[in-house]
């Protein structure tokens, strides 16, 4: 069966179906990464000492990651942009662009994680850590979930089918890249 | 009703005009039509009922008759004793309350009621159920493994839930998290679709007032769900790694903290009442209305009163734990929220009782079940406002006056409420009419043992008994032979009721096979859904999705001299 339902392609509320449910889709994660973020503000700011723990965070590599992640959802505004004007191959290959920098994005985090965990900072080290890995780790999580969506979307997009899903996938991306704007200060930056 | 209705045609693409033929697996293992969907969470949601009411039986069983071999479980231990309270309450908010009450009905109902031919995303909700599914063989699974079932009750408070040495139920303990977010998930991307259909999917001329009254109250209960759960699902994650990792989130002596979970947990816990709350209330609207045949006495009232309590219901939530050690200070303004919230439920009722004042009552079987909703409900809802009262609740926290309280609200929502709906929505769903004879006695055997079970413990709570103890012969004082008899009352009555539901299954199974065919519209109603076949074809109206013209709730209207009820598909 894969028949669309007409009720897909209606529009009472005047905004596309999809580009609603990604919305609502996007106003469920700021509450679940807004209780883990919260959560560790006020544990934070309870526990002075956590600005030594903290002081071990590599900020470059933070950097280096926030900047991939930018350029990365450059890619996914120019593939929309693309898409926008019915150009579905160009689309495609922008999405494996951005798909690329999320890949990048993983790689550094692999590295930055394997050099602390070999240098005894793990998830289970202090409480600090614990919420270090969690945040970071629900948010990469996010991200190869986003990557292999946007593969999907892309294949279809190559053939210039459902072009509308690149921006959907675009806006999620965006949200993914917002997140880490916060991660970036609260475990990296703040210090 | 006229036939000469202007109705949409599938457009360009083939909709929904491919007619091959489904295989069994298509149709009932992987479906994608809203209706069978619903159907496999109302199913699943009524078995986990059972299972729920079993474990219910087993302990209370235990309670009235410490030390029995309880027939169907044998010698109930201490350790069985909290893997049975604490599952019993996980399945029946979760895995009953939550599929039956939100998933079953808005699936089957919303397409319905809005004059859509599915919802958005036939796909996802399919996925939804498959995800739902798996957590529901996650718990019960977790009764077979080595250590059993998590027993650190419903509430899950570290370090009893976090540490293995504790708990001792080191598999059962993350199996039951674990089957908890996998349920989180399921019902978010189920909501996706009640919010965006309903947004989206409506009939032409179905402006947002013409929205029957139980598509908005479970779509604002998704709503509720999504902006609620965040927290708990991340405090979920934390709890596992505590398990399992060594992280020390909740853990005091390594820099954890478990209040952090408390809040966490509450700040779910208290609008998750809500979200089942509000889709039992929209049920009620429905049944009230049509068989008084009277329009809802205020439409916006209820539906701004439904938002305001979801709204008011995150200011709530520390009411849960006034003698965990919070600041009395904060005490006294969770005292103030909660006696607040209680107004507009309040108001809804009266405008149900207002809607009701002078109407042409017939009291069929769901009739009689709204009405007992109300009844009920608004014990449950009053006992509330003594508990919220902080002062009070530093006495009457942890006894059976908590537990009372909400088993007269959970009740009405879970049991009552579904079985207004059930009874209400069958002739549609399978075509044929249930007894309403039995019905009435399955109804009366339901609702007097209900009572015989829970006042009681109202009165033991006040005196003093304790929750969550597995025989009360270890405490002196709450031994006392007035006591055990209660007790001992209470576990007959409930004997009677389960035994009673099998009057319930015995009528739905009798009615499906042999009952006498319902036609479109048995119960003269206004909404949409009753304008189609029973049961709805594939794409619900395969000559043309309806237009609407007026509201759900034209009952009794003075223009129209030659019928008590005006559909909302028919032309002025």
């Amino acid at each position: 069966m894969s028949a669309r339902p007409i009720a897909t392609t209606r529009s009472a509320a005047g905004i596309p179906t999809a580009r609603l449910a990604v919305w609502w889709i996007i106003a469920s994660e700021i509450v679940i990464f807004g209780g883990i973020l919260g959560s560790y503000i006020m544990h934070r700011m309870a526990h002075g000492i956590w600005a030594d723990y903290a002081a071990n965070t590599n900020t470059m590599v933070g950097a280096t990651n926030t900047f991939v992640l930018l350029t990365s959802s450059l890619f996914a505004v120019l593939a929309h942009q693309a898409a926008e004007r019915g150009d579905g191959k160009r689309a495609a290959k922008l999405l494996y662009m951005t798909c690329g920098g999320g890949a990048v994005f993983l790689c550094i985090k692999a590295f930055e994680w394997n050099y602390e965990i070999s240098h005894g900072m793990t998830i289970s080290s202090n409480t600090f850590w614990s919420f270090y890995y969690l945040a970071a780790g629900v948010h990469a999580a996010h991200i190869i979930a986003g990557c292999i969506i946007m593969l999907f979307v892309a294949q279809t997009a190559k053939r210039n089918e459902e072009l509308h899903r690149v921006e959907i996938i675009g806006v999620y991306w965006h949200f993914v890249d917002i997140v880490w704007i916060f991660l970036f200060p609260l475990l990296y930056i703040a210090k | 009703m006229a036939e000469s209705i202007p109705v949409e045609h599938a457009e360009g693409h083939d909709g929904h005009h491919d007619h091959h033929e489904m295989s069994f697996s298509e149709k009932y293992i992987f479906p994608l039509d809203h209706k069978r969907i619903a159907m496999q969470y109302m199913f699943t949601g009524m078995a986990m009922a059972v299972v729920g009411g079993f474990m219910a039986y087993t302990f209370r069983m235990q309670i009235a008759f410490p030390g029995i071999e309880v027939p169907g479980w044998g010698h109930v231990t201490p350790v069985d004793y909290n893997a049975l309270i604490t599952n019993h309450g996980t399945i029946m908010i979760f895995w009953v309350a939550m599929p039956v009450l939100l998933a079953a009905f808005g699936n089957y109902l919303i397409p319905l009621m809005i004059g859509a031919d599915d919802m958005v995303f036939p796909k996802i909700n399919r996925l939804s159920y498959q995800i739902f599914l798996l957590s529901t063989v996650i718990i019960l699974a977790a009764f077979f493994v080595e250590g059993g079932a998590f027993g650190g009750a419903w509430t899950a408070y570290p370090p009893l839930s976090s540490k293995a040495e504790y708990s001792l139920t080191p598999l059962g303990s993350s199996m039951w998290i674990t089957a908890v977010a996998l349920e989180f998930i399921a019902f978010l991307l189920g909501g996706i679709n009640f919010i965006t259909t309903t947004m989206n999917a409506r009939a032409p001329g179905m402006k947002m007032w013409d929205i029957p009254m139980v598509v908005w109250m479970i779509v604002i209960a998704s709503v509720l769900f999504m902006a609620s759960v965040g927290p708990l699902l991340a405090g979920g994650v934390m709890l596992f790694f505590d398990q399992n990792l060594g992280t020390a989130f909740f853990d005091p002596d390594k820099g954890g903290d478990p209040i952090l979970w408390q809040h966490l947990f509450w700040f779910f816990g208290h609008p998750e009442v809500y979200v089942v709350l509000l889709p039992a209330i929209g049920i009620t609207a429905e049944c009230i209305t049509v068989f008084s045949r009277k329009k809802l006495f205020g439409y916006k009232t209820v539906l701004y009163t439904a938002i305001g309590t979801g709204v008011l219901s995150f200011t709530v939530w520390a009411h849960h734990q006034f003698i965990a050690g919070i600041d009395p200070r904060m005490a006294n303004i969770f005292t103030v929220t909660t006696l607040l919230i209680s107004v507009p439920i309040a108001e809804m009722m009266f405008v149900y009782i207002a809607t009701l004042y002078g109407g042409s009552i017939t009291l069929t079987t769901p009739m009689l079940w709204a009405l007992a909703f109300i009844f009920e409900f608004l014990i449950g809802g009053i006992t509330g406002i003594f508990l919220g009262a902080s002062g009070n609740d530093i006495y009457l926290h942890d006894t059976y006056f908590v537990l009372a309280h909400f088993h007269y609200t959970f009740y009405p929502i879970a049991i009552i409420g579904t079985y207004a709906g059930f009874t209400f929505w069958f002739p549609k769903m399978f075509g044929k009419m249930m007894n309403d004879s039995l019905g009435r006695l399955h109804f009366w055997l339901t609702i007097i043992p209900f009572n015989v079970i829970f006042l009681p413990l109202f009165v033991l709570g006040l005196a003093g008994q304790h929750r969550r103890i597995y025989d009360y012969r270890n405490f002196p004082d709450l031994s006392e032979p007035w006591m055990q008899d209660m007790r001992m009352l209470a576990t007959t009555a409930l004997l009677v009721m389960l035994g009673a539901q099998l009057i319930f299954f015995y009528n739905v199974y009798t009615a499906w096979r042999n009952g006498p065919k319902a036609g479109k519209n048995p119960w003269n109603s206004n909404t949409l859904e009753w304008t189609t076949d029973s049961p709805p074809p594939h794409g619900n109206w395969p000559e043309g999705l309806p237009t609407v013209y007026r509201g759900p709730y034209e009952y009794s209207h003075p223009d129209r001299k030659d019928s008590d009820f005006w559909p909302q598909n028919e032309p002025a």
